[in-house]
């Protein structure tokens, strides 16, 4: 998904499908590349599960599944929200609790020794 | 839910705090003040907890945020430097759904007095359990907050 993205043509495609459905042909439009670059880019996406794509006749049209890009964002904010709190509370904890602690036994720590 | 998918994502959070390195990881390490920060953090109603911090060792929860619905944390400690990083893999469930399994990975910096913690999360995100009904959000605004996760990504990698 995040891989699916990670390239700048990638993410011009999908800022294509976002204003709907597309052809491959006018995916590659704005695109300085040769048309089997583009069907490798469109191969990463919709490995990702990204981008769907159906060939009808000779067309071959492209469509954006809107709830993978969801799925991906919800999860993220959620899961951020939680470690977010989290950590603020770790800053909260560590101003009320100034002293230093005591010097670590480093192997009972690392468990290397029971 | 029968439909079966996996997501797969990653974040990375960022903090500043006005303390060394070793007083941060004591409030990892320490369980009294791990009680104090991050079990209570969430206020929820603690039905089970134990932790055992040494690489390979686990750290599980049940919690209850209503006195209904079940949420089940289980770690297991795969990397420990002291005061340095700590690198944990962690699952979620909710009843008897498993939601989430995850690499999680502590790094602290020193930085003068003070340490900057980085968290970063690697997931797989399970069955879209979490998936809250559709929200009022454009197609780009969803793709561009996911370009800045990953620019962030990259930043700091």
């Amino acid at each position: 998904m995040f891989q699916a993205l990670a390239d700048p043509a990638r993410r011009m495609m999908v800022d294509r499908l976002c204003r709907g459905p597309a052809s491959v042909s006018e995916l590659a439009g704005p695109l300085t590349m040769s048309l089997p670059s583009v069907m490798q880019h469109l191969q990463v996406l919709e490995l990702s599960g990204l981008v769907h794509s159906r060939k009808i006749g000779r067309v071959r049209t492209c469509t954006i599944d809107r709830q993978v890009l969801t799925q991906a964002e919800q999860w993220i904010s959620d899961r951020r929200a939680l470690w977010e709190r989290r950590l603020d509370a770790l800053g909260e904890y560590l101003a009320d609790n100034p002293e230093e602690p005591e010097p670590i036994q480093t192997a009972a720590n690392q468990g290397s020794e029971t | 839910m029968t439909d079966r998918s996996v997501t797969h994502a990653s974040f990375v959070i960022e903090r500043v705090y006005d303390a060394s390195p070793a007083r941060v990881f004591a409030a990892f390490s320490d369980p009294a003040a791990r009680d104090r920060w991050f079990v209570k953090s969430d206020s929820w109603p603690i039905a089970e907890y134990t932790f055992d911090f040494r690489v390979g060792g686990r750290e599980s929860g049940r919690f209850s945020p209503d006195g209904t619905m079940m949420v089940y944390n289980e770690t297991i400690y795969q990397d420990i430097v002291p005061d340095n990083r700590m690198v944990f893999a962690y699952t979620m469930m909710i009843g008897d759904k498993r939601i989430s399994a995850s690499l999680a990975t502590v790094e602290l910096k020193s930085e003068g007095k003070k340490t900057r913690l980085f968290y970063t999360e690697q997931g797989a995100f399970l069955d879209g359990l979490d998936q809250v009904a559709d929200r009022e959000k454009g197609c780009r605004d969803l793709y561009e907050q996911l370009a800045v996760e990953l620019e962030r990504d990259t930043a700091t990698a």
